[in-house]
């Protein structure tokens, strides 16, 4: 590939980084590490962990996994980061092929864990392969996508709709309905980002307003006992809706300063289910108020919004698209999530992006955050060396 | 895939992603502000209610029981108390191998198949750290040495609640009653914050008469408890105030002497203090044991108990409603009396009949060749029913009816015990209202001497002779004389209630009367002479023998041919001393035969008790006298 002609495009990333010798590259670019987007992930992290450290009770153990965890997720982020784009392009087609099959070997004998199969058990490592597709939908739509011209054809748009429905299929079989609709998110992320007309986006909205009452009846007894719930979570108290009622009396009574680190009395009673996990968000409220939930927010928007701009500074469209759809995803995370834990969503079971304890999620999350400074950094990379 | 391609146009296309971007863009945007809003409304504008729920959530308040008060005689002998109860608790998170537990338990205390499926049951509802019973009633051999072998079984524990109990069992059964777990008809009536955490209630009796009293008043303890709704610290603590202690009227080496008496016959004994309307002694036999209820009884225990022929469980003192026969006269004649009648004052002779008219139906004398002239003492005291039937006759039935309601005939005595009978003191108005038939001049003679309609219960005949002891004084019979409460710092006298004395226009008419009563147990030819006789102190008594059907004109009645059911009833009503009287008492012999032969001797065993004239009283009461 010749930049030769992309002139204009070079100049858009902003003259003034492009001044700057190879020699005197600092360190964050000889890693391909966007600072301000690692800085916010770190505020964050760090948060998170102080926030698990009270939900979990204290438990030292808990922290110190989820803190190697966390290194294990930041370690995957550089070493994603270091392969260029055009690569990750390359391994694309396999790497979603080889998900798909992961998916299909879990389908076929996976470990059973809370009512639904989703874990793969390789030895020492247990893993949902629904995570993968996390990144590997999105990954095969921009390749598919960026390998002719934008906007695509209605026909290329239905194409790469196969590539997503498949796989969403077979999550929502295992069945997990809230992560099949998430990888599903992140297609279409691509798919519009990649310019789907609006009048198909119309007409496809429209169908799957159609089609919502219809799949009510495919839905396992739980999934709309999840709805039902969500809708009148006062019918059931102290079943299905409790989870949505604790948490809003323990939002809530936080106030607007909240009650205290390690005072929170829904979490510390144990009112609170899953307080470590899906609903820790209440557990950030209740004990930092309106004010720390305000603040745990903006870092997510900053993060979304340095990622976004990232995206839009990144040259091929490969990576400008999967970078774009993945920071979409990202935010979609933390919306699902805090509006699950706020009881304006049902309940489907989707972490709080690097807050929330558990670690397949999070790996996956940060080798997004690792492609998207990938897409941005080689980008960069291969402007300088042709101005040197 | 090769990244030469998007070259064809390349900043079309990158215009494109930008205005996508800023179209995402917009939709975070929306979506931020969303969530914003709903954020600043949970925590902002609905915190009160939150900080509210959270608060309850946190703090439970739980219900402390208060202790049931207790039940003494008047001598302090006790009656109805709370004991110790040990059960076996298992706590199961505690626990790591529940079989190899269960098997090694059993080398200690036994544990039939019937408790380890009860246990295993109640396992799977309770929370793993609450307590599961596995035994219940370790007697005090089991407490002890499961005490020794404790430090073998964490987890496992032994619990001590306070349970009723009735030391003296059968004792008094039907005038104490007892408690029963609290059932859901209960739950209806109840006061629900009264009654949170209290576990039982009276069911009969004393104890459910005096529920209110007895029962005391709950406290409560707030709580801090998580979501499992394990304790975590008692906040605060308001002690609850325990029930009121019942000192009764009762004399219990007298109702032992009474329930001795009838042992193995049914029927029911009652005695007042005349001068206060205290119960002294109220029996009805057969009896049951009350602690066989507390806890639940067993289904064929309680069958059996309900299907018995002797019914046990009815309370004949108090409810069973028996003709009084002969029992009546003495007040019959102080209405002769009252009303001025001739035949009072004369002597009339009796030819072992009565005719109402020259072809008319002969009514008997129980004494089949008369009693000759008689007196109205003779009368009384030979229980001559001719000389009752002419008075009858003379008083006319509306009359005799309006004399005898004001001795309490008829009527519920107003005890104070739940579940009493009135009686039945028939009159012709009564007659049409009930059976839609007028009054028949015959009836009116059978109801002279207390047969045919004539219903009493043995309270009221109790009464009505105490009424008699007092010269006119009435009082209503009262079961519980005083209560304490607080440890017994304060005492509650209950008063005697007094209905307005009968008044006699002479006083000497009383006096006519008792005569005739006196000379029924000490007279040469008195029906219950033998019952009187060597007695070292004066008494008046009544003889009374009811039957239990009806002969017809030809018959006979001869008690050995009469099935047993079916034998007449023995009465006898009596006071002592006959000058200022201490005790009036109320015996029934159901299906006993003569009152002079069946009811007579224990009355007499009963006064010879009371009045101090027994012997080894309170050897043969059974009971021990100590208070407490």
């Amino acid at each position: 590939m010749s930049l030769e002609g992309n002139e204009g495009l070079l100049i858009h990333g902003g003259p003034t980084r492009l001044q700057g010798p190879v020699q005197q590259r600092n360190l964050a670019e000889r890693l391909h590490i966007d600072p301000p987007l690692l800085l916010g992930l770190l505020l964050l992290s760090a948060i998170g962990l102080m926030v698990l450290h009270s939900a979990s009770g204290q438990n030292s153990q808990l922290l110190i996994r989820q803190g190697i965890r966390l290194l294990i997720a930041f370690g995957v982020m550089l070493v994603v980061a270091q392969i260029s784009p055009r690569q990750w392009c390359r391994w694309t087609p396999w790497l979603y092929g080889l998900s798909v099959v992961l998916l299909l070997a879990v389908l076929a004998g996976g470990v059973m864990g809370k009512g639904a199969q989703r874990w793969l058990d390789l030895g020492p490592i247990r893993f949902q392969p629904s995570e993968l597709l996390k990144l590997t939908v999105p990954m095969m739509l921009a390749a598919y996508l960026a390998e002719r011209r934008l906007p695509p054809p209605t026909s290329r748009v239905f194409i790469a709709g196969g590539f997503i429905v498949i796989p969403a299929a077979l999550i929502a079989m295992q069945p997990d309905l809230g992560t099949a609709l998430l990888v599903a998110a992140s297609g279409v992320f691509v798919l519009f980002l990649a310019g789907m007309n609006w009048r198909l986006i119309t007409v496809l909205a429209c169908c799957a307003a159609v089609l919502a009452p219809v799949s009510w009846f495919l839905l396992h007894d739980y999934q709309r006992q999840r709805i039902i719930s969500f809708l009148n979570p006062e019918q059931d108290p102290l079943g299905a809706g409790y989870h949505i009622i604790q948490s809003k009396i323990a939002i809530g009574s936080g106030g607007l300063y909240g009650k205290g680190w390690l005072n929170g009395t829904q979490s510390h009673l144990e009112f609170l289910p899953e307080r470590s996990t899906d609903f820790i968000f209440a557990v950030l409220s209740e004990e930092f108020g309106l004010f720390g939930a305000f603040v745990m927010f903006a870092i997510y928007l900053l993060i979304t919004a340095r990622g976004l701009q990232l995206a839009l500074e990144s040259q091929e469209p490969y990576g400008r698209l999967l970078g774009g759809a993945l920071v979409l995803t990202f935010f979609v995370y933390v919306v699902v999530n805090i509006g699950m834990v706020t009881g304006v969503l049902p309940v489907v079971g989707v972490p709080l992006p690097l807050v929330s304890y558990g670690g397949t999620s999070m790996v996956s999350l940060m080798a997004a955050f690792g492609i998207l400074m990938s897409a941005h950094t080689h980008r960069r990379l291969l402007s300088e060396g042709r101005r040197r | 895939m090769s990244l030469s391609l998007p070259l064809k146009d390349s900043a079309g296309e990158s215009t494109l992603f930008r205005s996508r971007v800023l179209v995402a863009g917009l939709g975070i945007a929306l979506l931020t502000l969303a969530l914003c809003v709903r954020l600043v409304y949970l925590q902002f504008v609905s915190h009160e209610h939150y900080q509210n729920l959270s608060h309850n959530n946190r703090v439970n308040i739980l219900p402390l029981a208060p202790t049931r008060g207790l039940i003494f005689d008047r001598n302090g002998v006790v009656l109805a108390q709370n004991a110790p109860a040990y059960s076996l608790e298992v706590v199961p998170e505690a626990v790591a191998d529940m079989d190899s537990l269960l098997k090694e338990l059993r080398e200690i205390v036994a544990v039939s198949e019937l408790d380890e499926r009860r246990f295993r049951k109640a396992l799977r509802r309770k929370k793993a750290f609450q307590g599961v019973p596995l035994r219940f009633l370790l007697n005090e051999w089991e407490v002890a040495s499961f005490a020794v072998n404790r430090h073998r079984f964490p987890g496992v524990d032994i619990q001590a609640r306070l349970s009723r109990d009735y030391p003296l069992g059968t004792l008094a059964a039907h005038l104490v009653g007892y408690v029963g777990r609290i059932n859901e008809a209960d739950v209806a009536k109840l006061d629900a914050v009264a009654y949170r955490g209290t576990r039982h209630i009276g069911k009969v009796g004393i104890e459910r008469s005096y529920e209110g009293l007895l029962h005391g008043d709950p406290g409560y303890q707030q709580v801090e408890s998580n979501a499992a709704g394990r304790t975590l610290q008692v906040l605060e603590r308001t002690p609850p105030r325990p029930g009121n202690d019942l000192y009764l009227h009762l004399d219990a080496p007298l109702q032992a002497l009474a329930e001795q008496a009838l042992a193995g016959l049914r029927g029911a004994v009652v005695a007042i203090d005349p001068n206060s309307g205290g119960i002294l002694a109220l029996v009805s036999a057969p009896s049951y044991d009350p602690n066989l209820f507390v806890n639940g009884i067993e289904a064929s225990r309680y069958r059996a108990l309900r299907d018995s022929p002797a019914r046990p469980l009815f309370n004949r003192a108090l409810d069973g409603q028996y003709p009084p026969g002969s029992t009546l006269k003495p007040f019959v004649a102080l209405a002769a009396l009252e009303s001025r009648l001739e035949q009072a004052g004369k002597k009339i002779f009796c030819p072992g009949w009565y005719q109402l008219s020259e072809e008319g139906r002969k009514y008997r004398d129980w004494k089949k060749r008369g009693h000759g002239h008689v007196s109205m003492t003779d009368a009384l005291a030979q229980s001559c029913d001719v000389y009752f039937y002419d008075i009858a006759r003379a008083l006319g039935i509306q009359r005799m009816h309006d004399f005898l309601v004001r001795f309490g005939f008829g009527e519920k005595t107003g005890i104070d015990l739940r579940g009493e009978a009135a009686g039945l003191m028939p009159s012709p108005r009564w007659k049409r209202k009930a059976r839609g038939k007028p009054w028949y001049p015959g009836e009116t003679l059978i109801a002279g001497i207390g047969q045919g309609f004539v219903l009493t219960t043995p309270v009221q005949l109790a009464l009505a002779t105490a009424a008699l002891a007092n010269l006119g004084e009435r009082v209503v019979p009262r079961v519980v004389a005083r209560t304490h409460h607080l440890g017994g710092d304060e005492e509650t006298i209950i008063p005697a209630v007094r209905h307005s004395p009968i008044v006699m226009q002479r006083k000497k008419n009383w006096q006519r009367v008792i005569n005739g009563m006196v000379q029924v147990v000490h007279g040469r030819r008195g029906t219950a002479r033998s019952s009187g006789f060597g007695a070292r102190y004066r008494f008046a008594g009544k003889t009374g023998t009811a039957q239990v059907f009806g002969l017809r004109q030809e018959e006979e009645y001869k008690e050995k041919e009469v099935a047993k059911h079916l034998r007449d009833h023995g009465l006898f009503i009596a006071f002592a001393p006959a000058k200022k009287p201490r005790i009036a008492i109320a015996v029934v012999v159901e299906n006993g035969g003569s009152g002079s032969h069946s009811a007579a001797p224990i009355a007499r065993r009963l006064l010879d008790q009371y009045l101090g004239q027994g012997v080894g009283q309170k050897k043969v009461a059974g009971v021990e006298m100590g208070a407490g």
